[in-house]
């Protein structure tokens, strides 16, 4: 794979990142490409969480560079990094408890994130029809006026992606996303997935074969901080060194 | 859908609230209490600035500051400075070595007014003084610490170590700040004789309304997205983060805002008490304003102004009986509301007082919200909705406030409760 091409939207290489002397990410690359797919499995402490902590700036990466649509984001804070158009999901459902699911997603709009700017905020029609709009997206448009901590699990999980989708992120990750979700709410999670990734790109962290062959165009398999073997859920499904240190067991 | 668009700047409690505290602050105290006791709940009104600041920077902000007492102790040093020029005019000083310069200055040997007191001659200027040098400290730590992500046990730490630092300046700088005694004796203002009893109930009055602004203006920010985000990043300060916002920005602006509220208490305390001293600079004062605060509802805006009057008011009628066991009440205190009822009176109110209260108070939405919402009335649905969303923010951050709560208990697993109660 040629190291000079542009066209990508993410361009990791040669990343790495060392926790006193380990290193938990060692000299990775790998590309992302417009509108798609990516999921990222391997063993736990893989490294994978890692990967989208040093993409969205929450850990500084030691060495390597990050190019997102050729910017480097390696040097950024994260908001910068977030108005640049990269949305994170945390592994947990990160949501506020004690706002209503209309306020979650309306803190997540994007206007109004100075000190002064969000004192000026008006919540205007715009706003109204936005969140109500991707409030149906994800399923919640009958509880916008909900406390947010009264929610299932699944549904905060939809809400922390739609609080992304409203950020109308270019890049959107995502880090085990169907976790501790029930095989109906999975289901329509992968047609969330499926539907809104029009026009952008997704890297999905994800431990659930099914789930991951439902959604993924191209799978990397993380070991010890290194690709493993990148490809089609297919290929590497079929390759021995996968099935030796991940499916195997 | 666009009723969503009106998220009411107070709800009907709210309202009954604020009325409710004038009547009580502009009415009933000053007519049924005699000029030294009036002047007694004015003193304890200026702490009830500090109280409210915390409201927003640790009830809303997550931001517990323990150092409060320096904010209030620079405002109402600001206020002492300029009453002290104005009291050491060189007629009525003549008898010092040197006339014209406040007498601690004197008595220790100093000869010139240093140049930084000379500014304070000026009353604009000393007022400005009040309003942005503490609010310029607080920027200047607020920086220091959340540009670098200090925050939560270590942020109360830094702060407490800055009011011991700051108590310890202004005692061992006895020349330039009056000492332990701090600077007293204060007696005009602009030849106001502020230590006469019509000057004691107008200052009670301009105080209570300093008090409202500050209050109202606590209310915009509640009301405001700015509010909304405060909880959010008390809560999840990550999610927030990644969702575009500059964090440190938010807590340094609430912060400040709570650093010049405690200023213009200050400045208040020096013009009612007539000296500022630095016993309300330190961590003992500090922790004291922290327990108004938890006492009324740290939550709770109007609560921060009840919890304040009541835990002075048992402070004055305790120590005049046992002078000694005061501390020790004060301890048990602040155990028991943070074991007890960690969202202070407000939370009591709301959960006991409230629903024992006419309907009118709390207006129709209260008798039962969910199926007004599915009418059509225009009129009640934007109410419901309003309260909708207004609730949440209030269902952690403040809802509970005498007089003001909405129908539902400040916690989400409470609140199904609350609701229990109400239907």
């Amino acid at each position: 794979m040629s190291t000079n091409r542009s066209d990508f939207v993410l361009a990791v290489e040669g990343l790495t990142v060392s926790f006193d002397g380990f290193k938990a990410v060692n000299d990775l690359s790998f590309y992302v490409d417009e509108g798609e797919i990516r999921v990222i499995i391997g063993p736990n402490g893989a490294g994978k969480t890692t990967v989208l902590d040093l993409i969205c700036g929450r850990t500084q990466a030691t060495s390597g560079s990050i190019k997102f649509r050729g910017e480097e984001l390696t040097r950024m804070k994260e908001h910068q990094i977030v108005h640049h158009g990269v949305g994170r999901k945390f592994q947990n459902p990160s949501i506020y408890d004690d706002l209503s699911v209309f306020e979650n997603l309306e803190i997540s709009y994007p206007r109004g994130r100075s000190v002064f700017g969000s004192l000026m905020f008006k919540r205007d029609r715009e706003v109204i029809e936005e969140v109500e709009n991707i409030a149906e997206i994800i399923f919640l448009q009958n509880d916008l006026d909900k406390p947010a901590g009264l929610l299932s699990h699944g549904q905060k999980q939809w809400l922390e992606i739609g609080m992304l989708l409203i950020q109308k992120p270019d890049l959107l990750m995502l880090d085990e996303p169907v976790a501790g979700m029930s095989v109906a709410e999975r289901k329509k999670t992968a047609e969330l997935l499926n539907r809104i990734t029009q026009g952008r790109s997704v890297i999905v962290i994800e431990h659930d074969m099914q789930f991951v062959e439902d959604i993924a165009h191209r799978v990397t398999v993380m070991h010890q901080g290194k690709v493993l073997s990148e490809g089609s859920m297919e290929r590497v499904k079929n390759d021995p060194k996968v099935i030796e240190v991940y499916l195997g067991h | 859908m666009q009723q969503r668009s009106n998220i009411r700047f107070m709800s009907r409690q709210e309202v009954l609230g604020y009325i409710m505290l004038a009547v009580i602050l502009l009415a009933i105290i000053p007519l049924s209490l005699d000029v030294f006791r009036l002047n007694l709940i004015g003193k304890y009104l200026t702490y009830a600035f500090v109280a409210l600041g915390l409201v927003l920077c640790w009830g809303y902000g997550g931001i517990l500051s323990l150092g409060q007492g320096v904010f209030f102790g620079l405002g109402g040093y600001c206020m002492a400075m300029f009453l002290k020029l104005e009291a050491s005019d060189p007629e009525s000083t003549k008898i010092q070595s040197t006339p014209g310069i406040p007498d601690f200055m004197d008595w220790n040997q100093i000869t010139e007014l240093p140049w930084w007191w000379e500014p304070f001659r000026q009353l604009p200027f000393a007022l400005s003084a009040i309003v942005l040098l503490p609010t310029l400290f607080a920027f200047i730590i607020g920086v220091a610490m959340f540009k670098r992500r200090v925050g939560g046990v270590y942020f109360a730490i830094i702060t407490q170590a800055i009011a011991a630092i700051m108590t310890i300046l202004i005692i061992g700088q006895q020349g330039y700040t009056g000492g332990v005694n701090g600077i007293t004796d204060l007696r005009t203002l602009l030849g106001w004789d502020i230590r006469s009893d019509s000057a004691k109930v107008i200052l009670y009055y301009v105080c209570s309304a300093a008090l409202f602004i500050c209050l109202l203006l606590s209310q915009f920010i509640r009301y405001k997205k700015l509010g909304r985000i405060l909880v959010a990043m008390r809560d999840r300060e990550d999610r927030v983060r990644f969702s575009g916002y500059d964090v440190a920005n938010f807590k340094i602006f609430v912060f400040c805002l709570s650093a010049m509220f405690s200023a213009i208490g200050g400045a208040m305390f020096t013009l009612q008490v007539g000296f500022m001293s630095p016993s309300f600079v330190g961590i003992v004062p500090s922790i004291e304003m922290v327990i108004y605060c938890a006492v009324g509802g740290r939550l709770s805006l109007l609560g921060a102004v009840y919890g304040t009057l009541l835990v002075n008011w048992a402070k004055t009628i305790f120590s005049e009986t046992f002078p000694e066991l005061w501390l020790f009440a004060m301890g048990a205190l602040f155990i028991a509301v943070v074991m007890a009822f960690p969202n202070g009176l407000a939370s009591l109110f709301k959960r006991y007082i409230e629903p024992k209260l006419p309907a009118w108070y709390s207006g129709k939405t209260m008798v039962s919200k969910a199926p007004i919402i599915e009418k059509d009335s225009s009129m009640e649905t934007a109410h419901a909705n309003a309260l909708g969303s207004e609730e949440n923010i209030g269902s952690s951050k403040s809802l509970a406030k005498p007089e003001t709560a909405v129908t539902v208990a400040p916690r989400t697993d409470e609140k199904l409760e609350g609701g229990v109660y109400v239907d």
